[in-house]
């Protein structure tokens, strides 16, 4: 394809080559018609939803080669949480998807649960469903919402940040903030539900579905919009799972792998909820699948607060478990332990232990070796967007430009997970 | 925690934990498939098989897992570096997760291998996901994956000339006296 050929001095170029060559096979200098054109995608685009870079290696309009860079924002956690106790790093966590960071935090509490034996209490296991749940339809919204924005379609992102909003306040009731959250603690929650939080955890159940409802009927069927993302870049089930694909994505391609249902955590067992999964793997199926996943959320969520049980909200372990502050002040006991795990003097159990949650994007993973310190000796963060970005440029190859920005946004990439 | 000690024999299946039963059908195909001298280290901690092997074997198990079709190993989880300076001539290792997602069973294979010499076969030919995964290791680790297509640094800037995972980068510069803490140390 021809670039800049209504350009006369190109024809003119043109020309005189074709006059020296003679007939000859030999390249030419400027053979525009040859010629790729590199297109610097990032690092700071506004379609990127975040600091990633790719070199696009263009032919007109037909992308022939991308390679992405990243690591813009790296900030090294993993180094960071060997010099930390357990409790500082949760806000490590908070800052690697930050559009789900409350699913992060239970990861993270629930793994180190694990290495310390301790059991939480059935409400903490159900309000940590809850806000997990909220967290990854606050993920799956960005997602889908973005996705909308992409295609031009821009009243549908304003409807769902309403809904998004109100997500945040109910974090806020919850935990004290609102995106990077900082929530619960080792054993269990910091605090009960307030009055308020569950007031606004109800009001927010009745108003929602109606507010997706009018979302989904914006989009599911919606000409435009099916036109941009049907059959845009689709991966099969074999290549999705070469390629390490875990969440929504992965079920798009067909493959039912949710950790929730094949390694429940958390009382996930005690829910009904399905497992949506679709079958090309391209965009639109990236849609319906997050699209059907908050509608299950919500089941989950209505499952969890029906039934949530009475009894304490973190585990009896004095030992890991922050005291209550009044105690701290009033009472040796409390005094003690506060300061012991302030200052990180817990007794870790050496050993190591994986454990993994269902992320908004993925299987979040978290690899954690203790030499018995007061720090882990290695932590290692399975990051799902790290693992199927790199599939991207198989993906976006041999579409167009602005097919391109619609299946990163489908991707959903949050930089702070891409590079921890 | 030292990878050499506890070498503890695999313990025999109790019939009441599905986990050990489990366990020990993997075990009893990693031994039927590559030989019981081939794992050392076999243990389970908190219900994970953890298996070490040696580098020179890594890819044939992990080639032969994936292929094997009574219990496919299919998925490759996670990869990531170790680096123990204290254990001479076994410095540096890699730790595979596997995860067979037919029969919901997960596989840790350890391997290590001196710092002096940190090469390792890749895998990118088995997994396309092991690309990245192998990259962060070089990055992070300086461990150098034979056969890999695009061995260069992924997170840090390409003019790095360290490898900061390992431990001898201190994450604070341990000369400096006005953070330490007589009580508790830094």
């Amino acid at each position: 394809m021809a670039v800049n050929d209504t350009l006369e001095g190109t024809h003119k170029i043109h020309e005189e080559a074709a006059a020296q060559r003679h007939g000859q096979l030999m390249p030419l200098l400027n053979d525009f018609s040859q010629e790729l054109t590199t297109l610097n995608l990032g690092p700071t685009h506004p379609a990127t939803h975040g600091i990633f870079q790719n070199i696009l290696q263009m032919d007109g309009e037909r992308i022939v080669s991308g390679v992405p860079t990243i690591g813009y924002i790296h900030r090294a956690f993993e180094k960071i949480a060997e010099r930390r106790p357990f409790y500082q790093i949760t806000p490590l966590t908070d800052r690697m998807n930050y559009c789900s960071s409350p699913i992060n935090n239970m990861g993270w509490h629930m793994t180190v649960e694990k290495l310390l034996g301790v059991t939480v209490p059935k409400r903490a296991q159900y309000m940590r469903v809850i806000m997990m749940e909220l967290a990854r339809i606050a993920d799956h919204l960005i997602c889908n919402s973005i996705l909308g924005v992409d295609t031009g379609a821009f009243t549908g992102f304003l409807y769902v940040f309403q809904e998004r909003e109100k997500i945040y306040e109910i974090y806020e009731e919850v935990c004290g903030s609102r995106l990077t959250t900082n929530m619960g603690r080792v054993g269990g929650m910091e605090r009960d539900f307030s009055p308020v939080a569950l007031q606004k955890l109800r009001d927010w159940l009745k108003t929602f579905p109606a507010v997706m409802k009018e979302f989904e009927s914006m989009f599911n069927r919606n000409r435009i919009f099916m036109d941009r993302v049907v059959n845009v870049g689709p991966i099969s089930a074999e290549k999705a799972l070469n390629y390490g694909f875990t969440g929504p994505n992965l079920r798009a391609a067909g493959v039912d792998y949710d950790v929730r249902a094949m390694n429940p955590y958390s009382s996930y067992e005690d829910f009904e909820f399905d497992i949506p999964v679709g079958t090309n793997g391209d965009t639109y199926d990236r849609f319906i699948v997050r699209n059907e996943e908050i509608w299950q959320s919500l089941r989950i969520i209505k499952q969890a607060l029906e039934n949530l049980p009475e009894g304490p909200y973190h585990a009896d372990a004095p030992h890991y478990y922050l005291p209550a502050k009044q105690e701290v002040y009033k009472n040796m006991e409390a005094l003690i332990y506060h300061f012991k795990i302030i200052m990180g003097e817990i007794d870790a159990p050496v050993g190591e232990v994986y454990h993994s949650v269902e992320g908004g994007n993925g299987e979040l993973g978290f690899y954690l070796i203790s030499d018995g310190g007061r720090t882990p000796y290695r932590l290692h963060f399975r990051r799902p967007c790290f693992i199927y970005y790199q599939a991207y440029p198989e993906m976006a190859v041999g579409t167009t430009l602005s097919d391109a920005i619609v299946i990163l946004s489908s991707m959903n990439v949050i930089a702070g997970e891409l590079d921890a | 925690m030292s990878p050499q000690e506890s070498a503890a024999a695999p313990e025999a299946p109790v019939a009441e934990d599905p986990i050990k039963v489990q366990n020990a059908r993997v075990l009893a195909l990693l031994h039927k498939l590559f030989g019981e001298a081939t794992f050392t280290d076999v243990e389970g901690p908190y219900g994970l098989l953890t298996v070490t092997t040696t580098r020179e074997r890594i890819h044939d198990i992990i080639a032969g897992l994936q292929q094997d079709q009574e219990i496919k190993f299919h998925f490759l989880t996670t990869m990531c570096g170790i680096n123990y300076p204290e254990n001479e001539g076994q410095e540096l290792g890699m730790i595979y997760h596997l995860h067979s997602l037919t029969q919901n069973i997960r596989l840790r294979i350890k391997i290590f291998f001196p710092i002096t010499d940190p090469v390792v076969p890749t895998l990118t030919d088995l997994y396309a996901t092991a690309n990245w995964m192998e990259r962060e290791a070089y990055d992070f680790f300086g461990v150098i994956f034979t056969g890999h297509p695009n061995l260069i640094r992924i997170l840090n800037v390409e003019d790095m000339d360290y490898h900061p995972m390992r431990r001898e980068y201190p994450l604070e510069d341990g000369t400096r006296e006005d953070k330490t803490d007589l009580f508790f140390g830094r």
